[in-house]
């Protein structure tokens, strides 16, 4: 019982993360006690101006970089080292040119000695939930931006990891795309119940795909505020209320940093 | 393509037009041989000449040797330069002294060579490896700096220690500039074996039969050696382009 209550209530913490870097003499500091928490099955967004180190804290989150102080605790513990309780989705799709779509898919379960059969039927499995079971065969160099970010998350997802992160994952799609691929998202985490968190810079792609946004202040980054979006699934871009949360977010992110913005959305 | 062909097959029609001229006006087998007898030469390749081999056989001793440096090069060179690629302080700490050695062409260790390792294979394949090692180290380590930082993240997030690394993520993604670092290293190491064969104490090889019939005045025989040196090196150099084309051609995509 107790065991079954621990895997539903995964949560991720952040305690007073800081990072500072040097650079030539000086200490830079990019962010400044940063806290927040996600739980399972949620959709975070990080949302802040460029510069205010937000994929920094995504990088730390995986466990690319070490905090200067601070914690990241998963389920209470520690994270000190990139792990697959991680699932990592780059903002170039971070694919190997060389392997197919499918053993790209499927390089994770390579590596841990899943047998053969079991790895194609897995690598299909997520390749189909984001729609591309036709192009396993194919190679990166002929898929579209849209269908390699897809790959990039058919292959996060193999290892069955925590937490999917995503550093700013469609900034370089076109509008269309992009679009599409965010409902795409939603989808899979529909499916599987991962929780997500999203680096972002576009205000209106944090408030579409989000259950709460991180709000960070620019350098150093501190978190200014966590929004919480009631809004129903899906999200109509065009609705009063989206309209109002995003002059609300947009007017948050203009303020300095001193002024409070207000509370209700 | 006609017009490509054309182009292609002007400037060695010319030459052997222009030689034919001139061979016929100088009129003197020692200084400038006419084509058909270089021909003959070439023509009949399994022919003993002049009690030092046939042209094949000393070709594919001249192959034998610069294989078996260009194998001790490679060996050497590749970890080395994976290791140079992947270790920030080995990088520093050898740096320095390989450019240093690079410059030095591998001729003029000949000395070196023969005082250490006597007259015979030995001080060859050391001249022929040391000239195939630098482009091969130096291409190894660029490959390995290269590889994008993404990839290399990308699968440590899944878990993976050094040797998945190592062998799913670095070498092939450093393949192709090793690759090319072996080609120029084969090309280098094709030059210096012919250059070694001709140094005393080598009776074999085609660096030797160059030398051997240019002292019994056999000019058409130097020419042939020359030619098919030429065309060797092309035919080595044609392998190493379609395997790269055939297999790791990824990267210019």
């Amino acid at each position: 019982m107790a065991l079954l209550e621990r895997s539903v209530m995964m949560m991720l913490q952040l305690k007073d993360v800081s990072k500072e870097f040097c650079s030539g003499k000086s200490r830079v500091k990019t962010l400044q006690d940063v806290n927040f928490e996600v739980n399972d099955g949620e959709i975070v967004a990080i949302l802040g101006p460029s510069g205010c180190g937000k994929t920094t804290l995504l990088r730390i989150i995986a466990g690319l970089e070490q905090p200067s102080s601070g914690d990241v605790l998963l389920d209470g513990k520690r994270v000190e080292q990139p792990s697959p309780q991680f699932g990592m989705v780059f903002q170039e799709h971070a694919l190997l040119p060389w392997l197919s779509v499918h053993r790209n898919v499927s390089i994770g379960l390579e590596m841990r000695g899943i047998p053969r059969e079991e790895m194609r039927r897995s690598a299909m499995q997520y390749l189909s939930m984001v729609g591309l079971q036709e192009s396993s065969e194919r190679y990166p160099h002929e898929l579209s931006g849209g269908m390699r970010q897809r790959v990039a998350v058919a292959r996060a997802l193999t290892l069955e990891p925590k937490l999917l992160l995503m550093d700013e994952p469609f900034s370089a799609l076109d509008f269309q795309t992009r679009r599409q691929i965010q409902q795409d998202i939603l989808q899979v985490q529909e499916k599987t119940g991962k929780a997500i968190i999203v680096v972002t810079h576009s205000i209106e792609e944090a408030i579409y795909l989000a259950d709460r946004l991180v709000l960070l202040s620019s350098r150093p980054g501190m978190v200014r505020e966590v929004l919480k979006i009631d809004l129903d699934r899906p999200r109509d871009r065009a609705s009063p209320r989206f309209l109002k949360s995003l002059d609300y977010v947009l007017n948050c992110l203009n303020t300095s940093i001193t002024t409070e913005c207000g509370k209700a959305v | 393509m006609n017009r490509r062909i054309l182009l292609k097959l002007m400037i060695p029609l010319t030459i052997i037009v222009l030689w034919e001229a001139l061979a016929t006006s100088i009129h003197n087998q020692f200084i400038l041989p006419d084509i058909q007898s270089v021909l003959m030469v070439l023509l009949s390749p399994g022919t003993d000449i002049m009690g030092s081999g046939s042209l094949i056989e000393n070709a594919l001793m001249s192959l034998q040797r610069v294989g078996l440096g260009f194998l001790v090069a490679t060996c050497l060179a590749v970890p080395l330069g994976v290791a140079m690629g992947r270790l920030e302080p080995l990088k520093a700490a050898l740096d320095g002294m390989v450019s240093a050695l690079r410059p030095v062409p591998p001729l003029a260790w000949v000395p070196l060579a023969l005082a250490w390792l006597k007259i015979g294979l030995a001080s060859i394949v050391f001249i022929i490896a040391l000239g195939a090692f630098f482009p091969v180290l130096l291409n190894t380590m660029q490959g390995v700096r290269g590889v994008k930082k993404n990839w290399i993240e990308a699968i440590t997030m899944m878990g993976a220690k050094e040797h998945d690394l190592m062998i799913r993520v670095i070498l092939p993604a450093a393949a192709p500039e090793i690759w090319t670092g072996m080609r120029i290293g084969f090309g280098i190491a094709w030059m210096c074996v012919v250059a070694a064969e001709m140094l005393p104490g080598t009776n074999t090889g085609l660096g030797y039969l160059i030398m051997y019939a240019y002292s019994w005045g056999q000019v058409q025989v130097v020419i042939a050696g020359m030619i098919a040196i030429g065309i060797i090196g092309i035919g080595i150099d044609r392998f190493f382009v379609t395997v790269e084309r055939r297999w790791l051609s990824w990267r210019g995509l």
